[in-house]
C-alpha cells in the first residue's frame, strides 16, 4: 500500500485549472461583441421591438429554466412574476417620479419575496399543490392589477414609463438589455456546477437520496423558486422600460403559459435551449400573422404543442441537440488517476458510535418497531437482521431521518439527532445506502459523488472548491473500483456498480457512521465477493458500519456484532457466533413446531 | 339573518358544483396519481355543447343534456388516449404539464371556434323558483343540490357494491396486483376518465345556467375544486365534497360582505391558510411516500 502520508497535500493529483473567469473569457468577448453591435446598428422599430420583446422574455425563461429544468419544481405564474417587475418600474417611474435603477430593484425585491413567500407555504408540499397555488397566485396578481384602479390605473394599464437617464435612447437601452441578458445567461448557465446548482439537479433526480447526503431540499427548491422569480421580475421591469406602456393582460395566465411553453420547447434544462425556445415563439407568430385574426388560435396550438412536446421531444430542441454531444464529450474526457480515498469518521471519543434507546415507529395502529435499542460499537461491521417485515428498513429510515419516531432517541457520536431532518443528520456524519438504488439519474457517477463529498461538515475536502470535491470524489470511486469510468452517466452502469457508485456517494462525505440497505440484494455471487472485500476496507479503515442484510454468509462474516429484529421488536443481540445460534433467532428465521 | 340564509342556500348551491368537479379531480388522482390540469375544462366543453344542441340548434333540453354527456365519454376517452396513457409511464411533473396543455388547448379551441362572447343557456324548469319563508330557492340551485347529492350516493352505491367499482378501486389501489388478478387496468383508467370527464361535464351543464357559458369558466371552476380538495384533504371523496361545499359557502358570504371583485380570492386565501396551517385537509391524507 503505498497511501500518502497524512501531512502531504491531496491536491498534486489534480493539474490546477485555469481560473473560471479565464476559461470562460470567449463567452464575455462574445457578450461584449453582442452588445457593441446592437448599440450601433441601425434597426428599424418593428425589428427593434421584436428584439426588446425577445431580450427580455428570454431572461424571464432563463427563471423557469432554473425552477423548472434545474430543481424540478412547476412555476405557472412566470407572467406574474414579469407583471410584478413590470409595476414596479411603470408606477414608480410616471406616477412617483422615482428613480428606474431604484424601481428596478424594488421590482426584483418584490417578486423575490412573492416567490419566496410562495415557495415557503407550498415546496414542503408535493408538485400538484405547487402548479395548483402557482396559478391561483397569478390569477390573484391579475386580479389586483385589474381592480386596484387607485394604484394600478385598472385595466387602462401605465404609461409614460421612464428609462434610466444613462440610456435614454431605445437602441442604448436595447445595448443594455443585451448586456444584462448575457449577464443573466452566464450566471444561470453556470449554476448548475455550483453547490446550489447541483444542489438543485440532485432535488430534481431523486428527493429522499437528496436529503439523505445532507442537501437541504426544502431550502434549495425555496431558493430555485425565489431565483427563477427574481429573474421574472428583472425581466420584467426590464420590458417596461423598453415599451414605455404595460398593461394587466401583458402579465395574465396566458402569458405563463407561454413562458413556459418557450421554454419546454427550448429545452427547459439549459438557458441555450430557453434563448433558442424565446426566439422561436417570438418569431414565429410574427411570421405567420394570419393567424392572429382568429382570437384563440395561438394558444390552442400553443396548448397542442405542450402535449407534443411532452411526448415527443420532452428535452426540448437543445436537448436533442444535446444527447448526440453529450456521449462524445464524456467518451474523450478520461478522468485524472486519484489518490487512495482517505477515510477520518469524527470521533468525539467514547466506545459507542450509534446509540438507539427505546426506538419505535408505528404507522397507525401497527407498530413497526417498538421499543428498539441499539448499541452501535466504534470500528468494525454491525448487523442488523431479522424474517421480511421485521421493522430493519423502518429502523434504518428513523435513524436515517426519512420517518419521525414516534418514541425514543437517537444519539450520533454523542449528539441527539432524534429530531433532525435528514440533511442535518447527513451533516452529524450520518451516511447510507438505500436498498432500491436511489442515484441522481441524470448524472454522471462522479457529480453523485461529488454530491456526496460536498456534505457539510466534511472536513477532507478543504474549502470545499471545485478541485478538491472532483479529487475526493475521483478518490471514492476508485476505491470501489470505477475510477477509469467517472464521466459515464449513471444509466450505462450495471445495477452492481451503480450500488458501488451509491456507496462511494457515503464514502466520499466521510461519515461517521454507514448504513448500508441489504447492499448485497440483486448481486451475482462474485459481486458478492467483491462487496465483501469492499466492507473490509472500509472497516479496516475505522469506519462503523451499521448493515441490514439477507445474506447470512455475508453478515456471518462481515459482522462482529449482531441485534436481530422480528416483529418490530429486538429479540437477540450481542457477538455473531452466539446470536446466530439464539434458540430465538433459529425458530424466528426457521420456525418452531 | 334572512340575507344569511339565503347566501346559505346560493353558497351550497354553488359549493355542490365545486364538489363536482372537485369529484372528478379525486376519481382520476386515486387512479393514475396525477392531477388533471384539464378538469375544469370539461365542465365548459359540456356547457358549450349545450348550448350547441339546446340554443343553435334548438334540440329538447333533455336529448341535448344526454348527448352533452354522451359528448364528454367520449372526449374523457380522447383524452386518456391522447393526454395522459402516452406518458403512464413518466414522473408526475410531464403529466402534469401535458394536462395543463390539454387544458389550454381545450380553452382556447373553444374560443377559436365561439368567438369571446360569453353564451346564454336557459335553466331546465320553466319556473324561476319558490319562496320558502325568507329564503328563495332559486329552481336551478334546487336542482343543482338535489343532482349531486344523488350522485354522491350513487358514487358510493357504485364503488362499494357494483364489482365494476370494486375493480375500479383495486386499480387505484395497487394496479401491479390488480393486472395480476386479471383486471384489465387501462380499461380501468380508461373508464375513470370518462366518468370523470361527464362529472366534471355534469357540473358544467348544471351551474350555466347560473353563470354565463364563458371561455374562462373552466379555469375558473377547477381552480375552486382543486382548493376544495385541498381543504377536505386531498384523495379524500368525502373530503371533495365537504371542501366543495365549504368553499362554496366562504365564497358567497365573502363576496356578500367583503368585495365582490375579489370574489375569486377567496379560493386562494383558504387555499393558502390550509396549505400553511393543514395541508392535509380536514379529511387527512393517504399519500405517503416510502423509502
Amino acid at each position: 500500500m503505498s497511501a500518502p502520508s497524512e501531512n502531504m497535500p491531496v491536491a498534486v493529483a489534480v493539474p490546477r485549472a485555469k481560473p473560471l473567469l479565464l476559461r470562460h473569457l470567449p463567452y464575455f468577448i462574445g457578450a461584449a461583441i453582442l452588445v457593441a453591435l446592437t448599440a450601433t446598428m441601425q434597426f428599424d422599430g418593428y425589428i427593434h421591438n421584436i428584439l426588446m420583446q425577445a431580450t427580455t422574455f428570454a431572461i424571464a425563461v432563463f427563471g423557469l429554466s432554473v425552477v423548472l429544468g434545474l430543481c424540478g419544481q412547476i412555476n405557472l405564474a412566470q407572467a406574474a412574476f414579469f407583471g410584478l417587475g413590470a409595476y414596479a418600474v411603470g408606477l414608480g417611474t410616471s406616477d412617483y417620479q422615482l428613480s428606474y435603477w431604484l424601481c428596478l430593484v424594488a421590482g426584483c425585491v418584490i417578486a423575490l419575496l412573492a416567490g419566496a413567500l410562495l415557495g415557503m407555504s407550498t415546496l414542503r408540499l408535493g408538485g400538484h399543490y405547487l402548479a395548483m397555488v402557482t396559478i391561483s397566485f397569478q390569477q390573484i396578481v391579475t386580479l389586483v392589477m385589474i381592480n386596484t384602479i387607485w394604484l394600478t390605473h385598472g385595466p387602462d394599464g401605465v404609461s409614460r414609463i421612464g428609462r434610466p437617464d444613462l440610456f435614454q435612447s431605445s437602441q442604448s437601452y436595447l445595448a443594455f438589455c443585451v448586456a444584462m441578458l448575457a449577464l443573466v445567461g452566464y450566471v444561470v448557465w453556470h449554476l448548475s456546477d455550483t453547490r446550489l446548482g447541483r444542489a438543485m439537479r440532485a432535488v430534481r433526480d431523486n428527493e429522499l437520496a437528496a436529503g439523505v447526503v445532507g442537501i437541504d431540499v426544502f431550502r434549495t427548491k425555496v431558493s430555485a423558486f425565489a431565483l427563477s422569480a427574481v429573474l421574472g421580475g428583472l425581466a420584467g421591469g426590464l420590458f417596461a422600460g423598453g415599451f414605455a406602456y404595460v398593461s394587466p393582460d401583458q402579465f395574465s395566465f396566458a402569458e405563463s403559459v407561454v413562458f413556459l411553453t418557450m421554454s419546454l420547447l427550448g429545452g427547459v434544462a439549459s438557458p441555450i435551449g430557453s434563448a433558442i425556445g424565446t426566439g422561436l415563439l417570438i418569431l414565429i407568430p410574427e411570421w405567420l400573422r394570419f393567424l392572429k385574426s382568429v382570437p384563440g388560435l395561438y394558444l390552442a396550438i400553443y396548448g397542442l404543442s405542450v402535449i407534443l412536446i411532452i411526448r415527443y421531444m420532452p428535452d426540448g430542441i437543445w436537448g436533442f441537440v444535446n444527447l448526440a454531444t453529450e456521449r462524445w464529450r464524456s467518451r474523450t474526457k478520461t478522468p485524472a488517476a486519484a489518490a487512495a480515498l482517505q477515510l477520518k469518521p469524527a470521533n468525539v471519543g467514547g466506545d459507542i458510535v450509534l446509540e438507539v434507546r427505546g426506538l419505535s415507529k408505528y404507522f397507525g395502529g401497527l407498530k413497526a418497531v417498538d421499543g428498539v435499542d441499539i448499541s452501535v460499537r466504534r470500528g468494525g461491521v454491525h448487523a442488523l437482521i431479522g424474517p421480511n417485515g421485521s421493522g430493519k428498513t423502518t429502523t434504518l429510515n428513523v435513524i436515517s431521518g426519512l420517518y419521525k419516531a414516534t418514541a425514543g432517541k437517537i444519539l450520533l457520536d454523542g449528539t441527539d439527532i432524534t429530531d433532525m431532518p435528514p440533511h442535518q443528520r447527513a451533516a452529524a456524519g450520518l451516511g447510507r445506502t438505500f436498498q432500491n438504488i436511489r442515484l441522481f439519474r441524470s448524472m454522471t457517477a462522479l457529480e453523485n459523488v461529488e454530491i456526496g463529498a460536498e456534505r457539510p461538515g466534511n472536513p477532507l475536502i478543504g474549502q470545499g472548491g471545485e478541485a478538491a470535491l472532483t479529487e475526493r470524489a475521483m478518490e471514492a470511486l476508485t476505491f470501489v473500483g470505477l475510477g477509469s469510468r467517472a464521466n459515464e452517466l449513471i444509466s450505462s452502469f450495471s445495477y452492481g456498480h451503480q450500488r458501488l457508485i451509491e456507496i462511494a456517494r457515503a464514502l466520499a462525505a466521510n461519515p461517521t457512521l454507514l448504513l448500508l440497505d441489504e447492499p448485497a440484494a440483486g448481486l451475482n455471487s462474485s459481486e458478492k465477493l467483491q462487496l465483501h472485500e469492499l466492507l473490509k476496507r472500509i472497516a479496516a479503515q475505522g469506519l462503523t458500519i451499521l448493515i441490514i442484510d439477507h445474506d447470512m454468509t455475508l453478515v456471518s462474516e462481515a459482522a462482529q456484532h449482531i441485534t436481530v429484529l422480528n416483529f418490530g421488536r429486538r429479540i437477540a443481540d450481542g457477538e455473531s457466533m452466539a446470536v446466530l445460534r439464539h434458540p430465538d433467532v433459529v425458530s424466528a428465521y426457521l420456525g418452531t413446531d | 339573518m334572512d340575507l344569511a340564509l339565503q347566501l346559505l342556500f346560493t353558497g351550497i348551491g354553488i359549493g355542490a358544483v365545486y364538489a363536482l368537479v372537485a369529484l372528478g379531480f379525486v376519481l382520476i388522482f386515486r387512479a393514475t396519481n396525477v392531477v388533471n390540469f384539464a378538469q375544469g375544462e370539461f365542465s365548459m366543453v359540456a356547457a358549450f355543447l349545450m348550448v350547441v344542441f339546446a340554443v343553435d340548434l334548438q334540440w329538447p333540453y333533455w336529448l341535448s343534456f344526454l348527448l352533452a354527456l354522451a359528448g364528454m365519454a367520449l372526449l374523457g376517452a380522447i383524452f386518456n388516449l391522447g393526454v395522459y396513457y402516452p406518458l403512464r409511464h413518466r414522473t408526475f411533473l410531464p403529466v402534469i404539464i401535458a394536462t395543463i396543455g390539454a387544458s389550454i388547448l381545450l380553452a382556447n379551441s373553444v374560443l377559436a371556434i365561439y368567438g369571446p362572447q360569453p353564451q346564454v343557456l336557459e335553466g331546465w324548469f320553466e319556473t324561476p323558483g319558490i319562496q320558502l319563508g325568507p329564503v328563495y330557492l332559486d329552481s336551478q340551485y334546487l336542482l343543482i343540490i338535489a343532482v349531486t347529492m344523488i350522485l354522491v350516493v350513487f358514487n358510493y352505491w357504485f364503488f362499494e357494491h357494483t364489482m365494476l367499482g370494486k375493480k375500479l378501486q383495486a386499480t387505484s389501489q395497487d394496479k401491479e396486483m390488480a393486472s395480476l388478478l386479471g383486471i384489465s387496468v387501462s380499461t380501468m383508467i380508461m373508464i375513470t376518465f370518462m366518468y370523470s370527464a361527464v362529472l366534471g361535464g355534469l357540473a358544467g351543464i348544471l351551474v350555466a345556467p347560473i353563470l354565463f357559458v364563458s371561455i374562462q369558466m373552466g379555469s375558473t371552476i377547477a381552480l375552486k375544486a382543486f382548493a376544495a380538495t385541498i381543504i377536505g384533504g386531498f384523495g379524500d371523496v368525502a373530503g371533495a365534497i365537504i371542501g366543495g361545499l365549504a368553499l362554496g359557502i366562504i365564497e358567497t358570504f365573502g363576496a356578500a360582505y367583503i368585495s365582490v371583485p375579489y370574489k375569486d380570492g377567496f379560493a386562494f386565501l383558504v387555499l393558502v391558510l390550509f396549505l400553511v396551517f393543514r395541508p392535509q385537509g380536514i379529511f387527512g391524507e393517504r399519500v405517503a411516500e416510502k423509502a
